[in-house]
Formats: C-alpha cells, structure tokens, sequence
C-alpha cells in the first residue's frame, strides 16, 4: 500500500538477497543432511507433508472464512481442540472412529454457527472488532475444555483398519499417517471442486474479490456467511479428530494451531485455497526437518521462513489487494 | 502552577494522590497483590493502548516484548550475576531492538493482517521459550530474580517496589502522553488516519509505524522488568496465549482509545482475577464473557462507559435547565 519516496539505492533487493542467503545455507545445510543419511532425509520428508497435511485441514476452514468475511477467526485453534476432545468422548463411549469424526464435525459446525449468528452478525463488517470477539470466544472455549476434560493429555487412538504399518522405502511406516495426507488430499480437491465447478462456489469466489458487489447482485449473502463459516467450523472440528489421532490433545494445544492457520494465511495469502495448500506443506516440512537437524531452535525456523516471505511479499505469496 | 493548571488535572492529581497514599492506609495483601500487580499490567497494556489509539496498530506482541525485557533481566542477574543497573539498560535495549526487527517485518500491514501478524509473534515466543532450553531455562523458566536496592533502598520491600513501579508507570504515561503531542506523535496519527495522503505529503509511512511500534516495546519492555521483579521468576507461562490474551482485555476493558484506559482495565482485570474464584471456579470464562460483553456493548470500554453516562447526564441536565429556562421565558413574555 503506501511507501515512502525511494532513494536510488536498491533498498528493495536486500529482503531478496537476505532470502537468497538463507535459501543456499539451508539447502547446502539439508543437502549435506541428506548424503549422510539418505534414509532419515526421506522419512522426515514424508513427516513433514503428512503432518503438512493435517495442518492444511485445520487452516483451509481459517483461510475459507477469513478470505470471504474478512473474519480472522481466532476461536479457530479452540474449534479444533473442541472438536478433538469431543471426537475422543465419542469414540470412548461408541468405539466407532468415524461416528467420532461425523460427530465432532457436526458439533463444530454447530457451535460454529451459534457463535457466528449470535456474536459476529450483530457487529459485521467491523473486521477489528470481529478478531477481538473470537479472542473472547476462543477463551471461553479453552475453559469450556478444561471444565469438562480437565488437564489430562489424550489421544483418540486410531481406526482398527488404519493402526498398523505399511512398509515404504525399506522401512515401517504408520498407516495412519498416509491416512492423513490421504485425506487432506481429498479434502483439498473437494474444496477446489467446490469452489471452481460449482455454483456456491463461483459465488464464494466472487465474494473473495468483491463482497459488496456479489451482494448488490442479488447474493443472499447472510446466507453465504453462515455457509462458509459453518464449513469452516466443521473443517475445524474433523481436523480436530484427525489430530487428535495423529498426536495427542492437550489444554493449549489450541494455541498451536492457531498459529498454524495464522502463518498458512499470512504466507499463503487472504483466501488462496493454493497459497493454503502450499504453506500448510511448506510449514509441515520446516517444521519436520527441524525438529530433527536442530531440535532445540526448531520454532525460530518457521519463523524465518515467515518473516522470509512478509519481507518479499507483504500480502503473502498468493495475496491480493483485500 | 496556576489556579488553572490545577483545575484542569484535578482527577489525576487526586487519583495521583490516592495512589501514594494507597499502600499506607491498606494491608500488606493489596499492595502487592492488587497494587504492584495492577502497576506493572497497566504499563504493558499501557502500550498496547499506545500503539492502538494513536497508530491504529493493535499488536498482540507486547507480550513476547514484555518477555524479551523479563528473560534478559533473569539471564543477566540471576545466571550472570551482571550489575541490575546494566542489566536494566541492556534487558530495555535488547528489547527495543527486538521490537525494531519485529516491528519492520510487520510495519508494512494494516488492520487485521498486523494483528494476525503479531499474534503469531507473540505464540512463536511463547514456543521458543518453551524449547530453547540453554537460553531460557526451558518450561520451568528461570527462578530467583530479586529486585535490587537503590541508594540504599531495597526494593525487594514491597512497598518500595510499589513505589518504584508507580514512579515507573507514571514516567511512561506523561512520556507516551509528550510524544503522541511531538512533531512525531502527531505526524504518527496521520499515518493511522490516512497512510496514503500522509505517504504522498512525503512522510515516510512504514518509518512512523516502526518508530511507534519500537516506543511500545520501551514501554512494554518497562513492564516486563516490573513483572519478573514482581513474580521473582519468569517462564514461558509468563508469556503464553492466556497472557497475551490477558493484556489485551485489560486494555479493551480500560478503553483501546485513551492511555488512561490501561490503568482502569488493570485495576479492574487484578481486582477481578483475585476475587472472581470466591463466586466462580470458572475464572477463564468470566473474563472471556466480561470481555465479550464490553466489546459487544461499549468498543470504548470501562472510559468509554464512563463518558457515555456522563454526556448523557450533561444532556440530561442542560435539558432541564433549558425546559426551566423556556417556561420562565414564557411567562415572562
């Protein structure tokens, strides 16, 4: 948006010459990695997608909802976790995983709802204020965990079909985990099928560009608000289930993933189903890889990659003019 | 100090006043837990409040900042043994420097984008703390941070750490309240209102925002000293989601818009979290429905609510006088 009068120095190349510094040290760094054990690089490659890929289930409804309302849900990590411990309770009692991912889905998406027609409708179109709003939700809700389940860590367990192992690239791999990509995988080309062959979608997409023109055209877009965001809900909810089986839930987990769909949205870019797709994976790998070569710092890593990407681009790597 | 000057700051020099007297005419109890308490969370929202008034930035980072100040007070007293004066300096140094990087990365967005941006800032310190076990003493933080003497007086004294903090958030106030009046300050509120008119009258935008955004983290760096003074100790719990959050409601329940704010929410927030478990268990969702509540009903907060009243009593009165003012001009006629 708005910049001041430049000099004629190339002020402009030091954030790309600074990426580029970092790109050879940490491919030489990954590379000489990867010789030494080939095996490791591999299997910590694939980590990181799946885990790439549990990360874009959470952050596809964030960026969905955020991309057409402009409501950066903040609540978003609380309807994970939420959905999680509720996955966990039914899978408890009924012992059915998938009856537990429908049904902690469906929650979501219903609380999801509650909160968007009784809290967010009354204050519309006031995106700041929206944001503090879910912060108040999404305490609510870290309470509303902690009341019922207590503090315990908890891990859902997963499908019978999906618990053993599957033998790639010479060794054991979880199948679960391949599960999870699977899925994101699907959910990803569901999403996109919505979005660009269906009507819904080419409405959804309009209202990313141009809100106020998609409703001068005719759009009930109170209608299309409750849709999208109950969309994002159930998203938020199921990935809850698929997290809560790929690593364990535990009070403050929320905060996690909260940051995940915050950095998928910042680097991705505002409502870039690709930039979500991308970042969620690049975010999964850099997190992977670190936690293996440099397990004491493995945090600061996503954050230069952050910081990376809002030096060269602002509105992230897909954005536009909001 | 004229007749006028006096009239004009009544309400803070008797709130002033008030203050000074506090800790002589209460227990022991309040002064630490309510006053020193409500002092050093005042000074962190304070510049919150700061940055959201008069740069339109709303930054959820003043934690991680406070944090930054906090850990290199711990590092450098406690495990280095360096002078408290020096490690003062060096802890609100490292700290301006830490919100210069930060602060550059996230002067060039707006609204949401810097909130989100600086809410991510804010959790990845959080991690870090939690994981660099060398630098920060991991999960357990770094304990046995004692307040030092000066000239003398000890401030491990709770009453002179009162004081202190009082003294120090005073400082702050009147200095933030000097800037945003500067050349700068006022400079700095056009770029909040219309970044691309004051960009094409030549003011250099992102420079402004960083500037305002490196004094916020002075301020909340000010505030982390009197914290881990205050706690003895720091640790990633001290700079988690539910703290970052905490400053937030104790700047919107004070009032976003006027620095005053900060320290009405930070009465209300301590007098709030130290006697809310008397009537409730549930003390996290209180201060989340509270919190929704205000943001629903009045965006300018406990000021905001105040001023409301007090306007409509204005009204209300001057309509009576005039009502009075109009039969009796009636009846004359």
């Amino acid at each position: 948006m708005a910049r001041g009068v430049r000099s004629g120095f190339g002020w402009q190349l030091v954030p790309w010459l600074g990426a580029l510094a970092v790109a050879v040290f940490v491919v030489q760094f990954v590379g000489r990695k990867a010789v030494a054990d080939p095996g490791q690089f591999l299997i910590t490659g694939l980590n990181g997608l799946t885990l790439g890929g549990l990360y874009f289930l959470v952050a596809s409804g964030f960026t969905l909802i955020f991309g057409v309302m402009r409501v950066v849900n903040l609540a978003h990590g609380g309807f994970y976790l939420l959905g999680g411990y509720l996955g966990w309770s039914i899978f408890r009692e009924t012992g059915s995983w998938a009856l537990a991912a429908v049904g902690a889905a469906v929650a979501i998406c219903a609380i999801g709802v509650t909160v968007q027609q009784l809290v967010l409708r009354r204050i519309q179109g006031q995106d700041m204020r929206e944001a503090l709003v879910t912060i108040g939700v999404s305490i609510i809700i870290a309470d509303l965990i902690i009341a019922f389940w207590g503090g315990a860590f908890v891990d859902i367990g997963r499908p019978v079909a999906l618990d053993g192992t599957v033998r790639m690239l010479g060794e054991a791999y979880p199948a679960y985990r391949l599960f999870v990509l699977l899925v994101a995988i699907a959910v990803g080309l569901g999403l996109w099928l919505l979005l660009h062959r269906t009507r819904a979608g080419m409405i959804v997409r309009a209202a990313v560009d141009d809100r106020h023109m998609v409703s001068a055209l005719g759009v009930n877009v109170e209608l299309l608000y409750v849709g999208v965001f109950a969309l994002g809900a159930l998203l938020a909810g199921f990935s809850g289930v698929m997290g809560g089986s790929l690593l364990s839930l535990s009070p403050g987990e929320d905060g996690r993933y909260l940051l995940v769909s915050l950095v998928v949205v910042i680097l991705g870019g505002m409502g870039s189903l690709g930039g979500a797709v991308l970042s969620a994976a690049a975010v999964g790998l850099v997190e992977q890889y670190a936690a293996v070569y440099d397990p004491t710092y493995s945090v600061l890593y996503t954050f230069v990659l952050m910081v990376i990407v809002l030096a060269l681009r602002p509105r992230g790597l897909f954005g536009r003019e909001a | 100090m004229s007749v006028g000057w006096v009239r004009r700051h009544g309400v803070a020099i008797v709130i002033l006043g008030l203050a000074v007297v506090f800790p002589f005419v209460v227990s022991e109890f309040w002064v630490v837990q309510i006053g020193i308490s409500s002092l050093w969370l005042a000074i962190v929202a304070m510049s919150l409040t700061f940055l959201a008034s008069y740069g339109g930035m709303i930054s959820l980072a003043q934690t991680a900042l406070y944090g930054v100040a906090g850990y290199a007070m711990a590092i450098l007293t406690v495990e280095n043994g360096v002078n408290p004066w020096l490690a003062i300096l060096v802890a609100l140094l490292l700290t301006v420097a830490v919100g210069a990087v930060l602060g550059t990365v996230a002067a060039r967005t707006y609204g949401i984008y810097f909130l989100m941006i600086t809410l991510a800032y804010g959790v990845f310190a959080y991690y870090f703390a939690n994981q660099a076990r060398q630098i920060t003493g991991g999960h357990g933080g770094i304990n046995g941070v004692l307040a030092p003497s000066i000239g003398g007086i000890s401030l491990l004294d709770r009453t002179n750490l009162y004081f202190a903090a009082l003294l120090a958030a005073v400082l702050c106030y009147l200095g933030l309240r000097y800037l945003v009046r500067t050349p700068f300050g006022i400079a700095l509120q056009g770029v909040r209102d219309d970044p691309l008119r004051m960009s094409a009258l030549g003011f250099n935008v992102p420079l402004y925002r960083i500037l305002a955004f490196v004094a916020g983290a002075f301020v909340a760096g000010v505030g982390g000293v009197f914290a881990v003074w205050y706690n003895v100790r720091i640790s990633p719990g001290s700079i988690d989601l539910t703290r970052t959050v905490d400053v937030l409601v104790v700047s919107v329940i004070g009032g976003l818009y006027r620095l005053e704010g900060a320290f009405v929410g930070a009465v209300a927030f301590t007098l709030l979290s130290n006697y809310a478990n008397e009537f409730t268990d549930r003390y996290n969702m209180l201060i989340g429905v509270i919190f929704l509540v205000v943001l629903l009903l009045s965006p300018g907060g406990l000021l905001g609510m105040w001023e409301q009243f007090v306007r409509r009593f204005r009204t209300f009165v001057t309509r009576l006088k005039t009502r009075d003012g109009g039969r009796e001009a009636r009846e004359k006629g």
